[in-house]
């Protein structure tokens, strides 16, 4: 073919320009064919816990056996754990922030297999993981070691004692972010900690404990014991216990506060959210579309503080729809180890059925269900994107929690009119506003009762940004000096 | 017998190893008077060029984050570390003080610079806030690195003194021209290695050996130098420089005297504090 | 009467081009890309140093690329100074390489409007295809829109039959909210392409830029149904770049806007980064400069 046959050729638009298969490679992750437990530095097999696979929600296969840990594996763990918070915390300041600031340069050395590792186990897409979840981990263990020496100016001075064992139960959302959330503030105090990653997250928390191997960290100072909800409620209850976090679902969240209600045993919570996101008409629309977009698809919705109630001002409200479900259209959702997927697999069976239940409930009340046309893999599990309109405030998609990428649309005429139906919910975490006028930006920002307020952008997080919801979505905070309170009593 | 390849020492500005334009140098001696080296003397139009090319460098160093500047200062903790036996060898031979001390004083110049990388995003926090103003206007107040920061590095041996006066600076957004002490510089000339490999942008520090008394009145009169940071213990000298210094109302600060080797005076809010510039902002919340 | 400036959020702009240029093209879909590079490139030669020979060395590879690599296409366009117009046509005479003209005192356009109009007219009765104008900063950054639109909407008229590309100097025009509004005003009065830049200011086609761009097109051409290209220029001179554009231009407008009728990217030493990698990609091994003239 000539160069101008080749020209005529190419004059023509394609009819399609695909990306191509862009998998990252695996062949450098070594995942063991089994993990032990780690408690007092060690990998040890359980005592009275079982041995349960790990799979990889994309495939529905698996990858390792985990032990998860029984009720005498608890007992040993916290054992251990006691006895190495005196040592621990009676460390010169600076001797503990190198301990943490080691964990955070062996976090950046291994993102790469971290990041797949994660993706692999959870089925998020390989561009979060290795672009926001690995790096923001190694982040928040580099800020608290800055911490471990300066807690006076956290504290106006004020003289803090670390309580002791903390236990520490993260889910299957973002699990190394969130260990790296608990262990870091708790460490950099003078705490010891006791990690519990969720049932179908487990390995790169067990990546994490290798780390502190590799950065010496002392035995007992961290332990991790995967375990269901039965060894999170012993882990919580258990007598040699000094302080709980959890992050998880509101409901079990409630359990948790009602166990150790009576008990001086203090507690934060991080739960779930149904957060709103409120386009003004005077917003950068095409820029308000991305952050609509990123609030609700981000991690498959897999997000406590999900933008997952949009909130359109009635006079853009078609535009901003019909500029929305373009866009949604463009979302590549598959395989979450090819570089260019938007939206990965669904974490479980259970979380999909729980996801399909609802929407089928959205669809039952009488709001209008789109959703993305997509080639979805035959095994593994997943949803489309999904979109509601004509929702209303009481229909069960604008109320519970569904966590997942399924977005509800209801509208709005005037700035007092979003405020309320943005704080009518039993939810807080966080909320999305975007307007070009930054007094108006202010003003209805004060007014949201949200812990997290975003204004024109979405799920941005940062170590020294502090987090945590009002009302059902919990309370306590994690990041910023704030995030240091939990961890300490203050005399 | 083998000869040594010896060290020419060099200046260090804009990321580069150069000689003094006068062409001057000065012999250094040991602790017992003989001779080790030569260094060169800085001239003021070292001076001149070292400040123009610190305040080229500070639009970049200051729009870096926080976190990054962290990484930077942290990875220069790694890189005098790995350098350890080097400058410990060089401290036993030159000041004739044992190894241990060497070491000790060492480990404590690198756990410095450690403990400053932390402030870098935390000091907004714990410096800045939002002010409860009785009017309806958001206003916050934020630490601003104050510019091109001159150092003049106490007269002391060894790295732990010249770390404590420079890396505050750094941690707080500044960019740094040093006059290095004019009897100890080889120690300051060697971190420009350190330096030099730790990421830190080419111009954020320059280091500038020869005699006291040219170098800190060519910073201290210096119309773009924004901050002096007067470590020289020379109550004479440190009068003339405050009195060069306000021509151009240029901030100085003089820590008090005190043992470097004490954390209490190594440490803390003090010398960030001496080289950031409050500003504050409003807005108005309301639609 | 005052302007009102649309809304552009740079941030979320900035992060949005970014994360495009995070796609990883490879393979087939690589191959693809690069042949669609080449095809949609103004091969661009605008000197005071210019001659006849050097157009005419352009002209030649313009039209044949690579002649090793027979299915990599001709480039769209030459793209010269109208006193180079002459030789440029009669350089790519047989061929479907188009002769596109700077004019309008490019790249400054400080010159009276007569001066103007009268050079676009002469470059395209020198046989130009396509005239590149700027557009009046002067006017622009004093408010004056009316005249902005006034003197695009002559100069298109001066065009006659040639399609006319408007370029808005982004870099000077200083935020992204005034890229956007200065592209409603040139879509609004005519243009058939919106360009970035001359490639003679501080800085050309950034990916944000690109992106503001394309969405107002995306929105005129919602509102109004007529299609306006976009043409890069300044700044993308690897294959990576260029892939990234191609990216932002499927992710915003669809991939039927990935022909040289609708995109075209403003380019000299492009070119030879496309042939090499096209060349690695097909043979899989990294090449040299000298593995393509240069000219």
């Amino acid at each position: 073919m000539s160069a101008d046959q080749a020209s005529a050729a190419a004059t023509a638009a394609p009819s399609s320009w695909d990306y191509a298969p862009a998998p990252e490679s695996t062949d450098h992750v070594r995942l063991a064919d089994s993990y032990g437990l780690f408690i007092d530095g060690e990998f040890t097999a359980p005592r009275d816990g079982a041995r349960v696979a790990t799979v990889n929600p994309a495939l529905e296969e698996p990858l390792a056996d985990v032990a998860v840990a029984g009720p005498a594996d608890i007992d040993r763990a916290v054992e251990s754990a006691r006895a190495a918070q005196g040592r621990w915390a009676r460390l010169a300041p600076v001797e503990r922030s190198k301990f943490l600031y080691r964990i955070a340069r062996l976090i950046q050395e291994r993102t790469r297999e971290l990041a797949v590792v994660e993706t692999m186990d959870g089925g998020k897409p390989i561009k979060e993981s290795r672009d926001i979840d690995v790096p923001l981990a190694a982040a928040h263990f580099f800020y608290y070691a800055g911490w471990a020496d300066k807690l006076p100016y956290a504290f106006s001075g004020r003289d803090t004692r670390p309580h002791g064992v903390a236990a520490q139960i993260v889910p299957w959302n973002f699990p190394l972010l969130m260990a790296a959330w608990k262990l870091a503030p708790a460490l950099a105090c003078g705490n010891v900690a006791i990690l519990k990653p969720a049932p179908t997250t487990p390995l790169t928390a067990l990546l994490l404990a290798e780390i502190c191997q590799e950065a010496e960290l002392p035995p007992g100072v961290v332990s991790v014991l995967p375990g269901d909800g039965a060894a999170g409620a012993s882990l919580v209850r258990h007598p040699g216990i000094d302080k709980v976090a959890f992050t998880g679902s509101t409901a079990v969240g409630r359990g948790i506060q009602a166990e150790l209600a009576g008990r001086q045993r203090p507690l934060t919570l991080e739960l779930g959210g149904k957060s709103a996101n409120i386009v003004f008409e005077d917003a950068a629309l095409d820029q308000a579309v991305e952050g609509i977009v990123n609030g609700i698809f981000f991690n498959q919705g897999h997000v406590c503080c999900a933008g997952s109630r949009l909130f359109v001002q009635e006079s853009v409200a078609d535009v901003v729809v019909e500029k929305l479900w373009r866009r949604m259209s463009l979302l590549n959702v598959g395989d979450p180890l090819d570089k260019n997927t938007d939206v990965g697999a669904i974490n479980s069976a259970a979380q999909l059925a729980r996801i399909e239940t609802l929407v089928e409930a959205g669809e039952t009340a009488g709001a209008q269900r789109r959703s993305i046309e997509c080639e979805l893999p035959s095994r593994g599990f997943w949803f489309p994107p999904t979109l509601f309109t004509g929702v209303s405030p009481a229909h069960r998609v604008a109320v519970d929690e569904i966590f997942g990428p399924v977005l509800s649309v209801l509208t709005f005429r005037t700035q007092e009119e979003a405020i309320e139906k943005a704080n009518d919910s039993l939810y807080g975490l966080a909320a999305g506003i975007w307007t070009d006028k930054g007094s108006k930006a202010f003003e209805v920002a004060a007014a949201l009762q949200a812990g997290v307020v975003w204004q024109n952008t979405y799920n941005r997080f940062d170590p020294t940004a502090a987090f945590g919801g009002f009302k059902e979505s919990g309370f306590g905070r994690e990041g910023g000096a704030a995030g240091l309170r939990p961890y300490v009593s203050v005399t | 017998m083998r000869l040594d390849v010896d060290k020419t020492y060099k200046l260090y500005i804009g990321g580069s190893f150069v000689r003094s334009e006068s062409g001057r140098r000065d012999p250094v001696a040991d602790h017992a008077g003989d001779h080790v080296a030569n260094v060169p003397r800085a001239s003021r139009k070292d001076v001149r060029d070292a400040v123009r090319i610190a305040r080229k460098a500070l639009p970049g160093w200051r729009q870096r984050t926080a976190y990054n500047r962290a990484q930077i200062l942290y990875r220069l903790a790694e890189a005098i570390e790995s350098r350890r036996d080097g400058f410990v060898a060089q401290a036993v031979r030159d000041r004739r003080i044992s190894t241990r001390q060497a070491r000790a004083e060492l480990a404590l110049a690198v756990d410095t610079v450690v403990y400053y990388a932390g402030w870098c995003d935390k000091l907004a926090g714990v410096l800045g806030g939002i002010n409860p103003v009785a009017a309806p206007y958001l206003s916050f107040s934020v630490p601003e690195p104050t510019g091109v920061v001159a150092v003049v590095a106490p007269p002391e041996p060894g790295l732990l003194g010249l770390l404590t006066e420079l890396v505050p600076v750094l941690a707080a957004g500044n960019v740094a021209v040093v006059g290095l002490s004019e009897r100890w510089p080889l120690t300051g000339l060697d971190l420009a290695e350190a330096i030099g490999v730790s990421d830190v942008p080419a111009g954020v520090v320059g280091l500038l050996s020869g005699r006291t008394a040219e170098i800190a009145p060519a910073l201290a009169a210096h119309r773009d130098v924004d901050a002096l940071v007067d470590a020289g213990q020379d109550e004479a000298l440190g009068g003339e420089l405050g009195r060069l210094a306000s021509a151009s109302v240029t901030r100085v600060s003089r820590p008090p005297l005190g043992d470097y080797r004490e954390d209490a005076y190594r440490l803390g809010l003090g010398r960030l504090e001496a080289v950031i510039e409050m500003k504050t902002a409003w807005h108005p919340v309301g639609a | 009467m005052t302007r009102r400036l649309p809304r552009v959020d740079r941030v979320g702009v900035d992060e949005r081009a970014a994360m495009l240029g995070r796609r990883s093209i490879k393979g087939e879909a690589k191959q693809q890309g690069i042949r669609l590079a080449v095809s949609m490139i103004d091969l661009t030669t605008l000197e005071g140093s210019d001659t006849p020979g050097k157009v005419r060395a352009i002209a030649a590879k313009a039209m044949a690329p690579a002649p090793g690599h027979p299915d990599v296409p001709a480039c769209a366009a030459v793209c010269v100074y109208p006193e180079l117009v002459g030789a440029a046509r009669a350089a790519v005479a047989g061929s479907d390489v188009r002769v596109a003209s700077v004019a309008t005192g490019f790249p400054a356009g400080q010159t009276p409007l007569d001066t103007r109009l009268d050079e676009a007219r002469q470059a395209v009765a020198l046989g130009a295809d396509e005239v590149d104008m700027v557009i009046s900063r002067r006017a622009y950054l004093t408010g004056d829109d009316a005249r902005v639109v006034d003197e695009i909407e002559q100069i298109k008229d001066a065009c006659g039959a040639a399609h006319l590309k408007v370029i808005l100097e982004t870099a000077e025009l200083g935020s992204y909210d005034h890229v956007r509004h200065a592209s409603m005003l040139a879509m609004d009065a005519g243009a058939d392409f919106i360009k970035t830049s001359t490639g003679k200011a501080s800085a050309g086609a950034t990916p944000g830029v690109v992106l503001v761009m394309l969405e107002a097109i995306r929105d005129h051409v919602d509102r109004t149904g007529r299609v306006v290209g976009m043409k890069p220029a300044g700044g993308v001179s690897t294959s990576k770049q260029a892939l990234h554009q191609l990216v932002l231009v499927r992710e915003t407008l669809g991939t039927a806007w990935l022909t040289p009728e609708r995109f075209r990217l403003g380019a000299s030493s492009l070119l030879n980064d496309l042939l090499l990698q096209y060349a690695k990609a097909t043979t899989g091994r990294y090449g040299r400069p000298e593995d393509f003239s240069k000219e």
